[in-house]
């Protein structure tokens, strides 16, 4: 089959490797027909993530069609599903609260030892992200192994398009979980750092919570007119200095919630950030957290602060003490996307949440190269790139 | 006898966390029993705790030909008698090592211990515990495995095998049965068989 497959930084190609089977009784083999680029598949384009090895397949937001099944399989050949990123059995204790990501089971036994070094304790598998993460190959491919496919795949009814449900894989369910976790309140004011997928799906989820307000934050004029469409107030922060225009905004209160939906590599040339980026360079921290930071400083006293952006590693300078002078809640993780799945399928059919307005690039999945340059290079127009299996190569005025 | 643990400093956690490696040995030996021919000095314990009842995870479990399922480097576990089986684990360089354990002590649904007959590759002793954990979570089971690694040339690699991870081997195989118990089967990464059987996860 034809997969993307990662050969180091910036060194994404399309190859033809060979196809997935069934290796256990609940898996089940999916002929893929969308699949997305995500935000954090730049951060393994970008080379920050350990443990990647050359020839891995990418792609953990992917939707299709159940071709084959093991034999404890509950989907049936000719389904159509949309598979979460994370790799959860359903039947450890974790699973039975509910904390997907949080799984014992969805990591092989080998693949455990870094996390839990690392974090003290295994997480979930993820699809097509590095070996510490269970080294299962992704959804940027023709076809793809689903492991646990009697928990994950939720199955799409016939008649709604790829484009309307692909994004329940995983950047819905982890902007929604974003302002599930801001416990917003009525007449509250929620804050969201980063206009990119997951913080304009939380921008759309804080409104459906009950927030009065949502301020969102980005550089990207076209990320900051889309929260306006969804109805947010924006704050450019090359134009406006973002604290004080928070303080300013709220009545000198600060945001009652602040969702950080930037993460990993926050961008603009802040002092700390450039210290971050050094550090981040000679391994000496591997975060560089500047909008974490804000969020902190900006939000109001006993206020609570959702994180939904991925960190894996260590920072300094996290301004702990403002966390706790001002009694604050922080909540943050892996999204539990099986959790999410049914509420949010009802929400998109009952046109609740918009997700289409995402896409701004479809391209066959023989230019994901070209879709990866795009997204990395373009941020303000490339909002999202989803790509198909099937066609041929076109040529590319970039 | 090597020194053992000072009872008046000894506190509540496992021997195996203690950050007096063969004192704890030692006093593990005398707790549990010592191989037959040897004066193990390495102790290593794990727990798991296991989302199902405690008789099931037994009954699987005391049938020893079921554990190489789970056990990364045992070859193979022949039944000699109700109490006896035979061990063929593998060893680097394609060779392996074998040893006869027999049971010496059982508590249905709780505890199963056992130690190497002489003239085991590796003299090695250890315990299997299983108990209710609290709140509806399952069953916690410990594993505990005292061993001696011998002398010689087989015993070098030997050595060198069991004393590489040994600690980390037995926290796989752990978590495989884990696995096998909650799920029904081994999490793998591999895409295809083929990747599987060249191991890469």
């Amino acid at each position: 089959m034809r997969a993307l497959t990662w050969h180091g930084k910036h060194d994404v190609r399309v190859d033809t490797v060979d196809d997935p089977e069934i290796l256990n009784p609940r898996d089940a083999i999916i002929k893929i027909t969308s699949t997305a680029i995500c935000g954090s598949d730049l951060h393994l384009y970008d080379g920050y993530i350990p443990t990647m090895q050359a020839g891995d397949i990418l792609g953990h937001e992917f939707m299709g069609e159940v071709v084959e099944v093991g034999g404890k399989s509950t989907l049936k050949k000719g389904q159509r599903v949309v598979v979460p990123f994370t790799i959860s059995c359903g039947s450890c204790y974790h699973c039975g609260k509910h904390q997907y990501s949080a799984c014992d089971n969805g990591l092989p036994a080998d693949n455990q030892d870094i996390a839990q070094t690392l974090y003290g304790q295994p997480m979930a598998g993820l699809f097509g992200y590095s070996h510490m993460t269970g080294g299962y190959s992704g959804g940027q491919a023709e076809y793809v192994r689903v492991p646990f496919s009697d928990v994950g795949p939720i199955v799409i009814p016939d008649g709604i398009e790829d484009e309307k449900v692909l994004f329940l894989s995983d950047i819905l369910p982890t902007g929604w979980m974003a302002a599930e976790n801001a416990e917003i309140e009525p007449g509250d004011t929620v804050a969201v750092w980063g206009c990119g997928p997951v913080g304009l799906f939380a921008v759309q989820s804080a409104f459906l919570m009950g927030a009065e307000r949502v301020i969102a934050i980005d550089h990207f004029p076209r990320r900051l007119e889309l929260a306006r469409q969804f109805g947010a107030e924006t704050i450019n922060f090359e134009e406006s200095a973002t604290y004080e225009a928070l303080m300013e905004m709220t009545g000198g209160i600060g945001p009652d919630a602040c969702i950080d939906a930037v993460g990993l590599e926050a961008h603009g040339l802040f002092v700390d950030n450039v210290i971050d980026q050094i550090k981040a360079s000679t391994f000496l921290g591997t975060d560089r957290p500047h909008s974490i930071r804000q969020a902190i400083l900006a939000c109001r006293k006993g206020g609570r602060v959702s994180m939904p952006a991925v960190y894996g590693g260590f920072v300094d300078k996290f301004p702990l003490g403002a966390f706790m002078q001002k009694g604050l809640t922080l909540k943050t993780g892996q999204t539990h996307v099986q959790h999410y799945l049914p509420g949010l399928l009802n929400a998109i059919m009952e046109e609740k949440i918009d997700t289409t307005f995402l896409i701004s690039h479809t391209l066959p999945l023989e230019n994901a190269p070209d879709g990866y340059r795009i997204f990395h290079d373009k941020q303000n127009e490339a909002t999202k790139v989803v790509l198909k299996p099937g066609f041929d190569r076109v040529e590319l005025d970039i | 006898m090597a020194e053992t643990i000072d009872p008046a400093r000894a506190d509540d956690a496992p021997l195996s966390t203690s950050k007096h490696g063969s004192a704890a040995a030692a006093t593990a030996a005398r707790e549990y029993g010592s191989p037959t021919d040897g004066d193990p000095d390495e102790l290593i314990g794990r727990t798991v705790t296991i989302n199902r009842p405690r008789a099931e995870l037994y009954a699987f479990w005391r049938d020893f030909t079921n554990l190489p399922s789970f056990m990364d480097n045992v070859e193979r576990i022949e039944l000699r008698d109700a109490r006896r089986s035979h061990w063929t684990v593998k060893a680097p360089g394609g060779s392996h090592v074998e040893w006869t354990a027999v049971v010496t002590e059982e508590r249905e649904g709780e505890y199963i211990a056992w130690t190497s007959e002489e003239g085991a590759d590796v003299p090695n002793s250890g315990s299997i515990a299983f108990k209710d954990a609290q709140g509806g979570r399952g069953t916690i089971v410990t594993a505990t495995i005292l061993y001696d690694p011998p002398a010689g040339i087989i015993g070098k690699v030997i050595a060198k095998m069991f004393q590489r991870e040994p600690a980390i081997q037995a926290r796989r195989d752990l978590r495989r049965f884990k696995q096998l118990m909650e799920t029904g089967e081994v999490a793998t990464g591999a895409r295809n068989r083929r990747l599987l059987e060249e191991g890469k996860n």
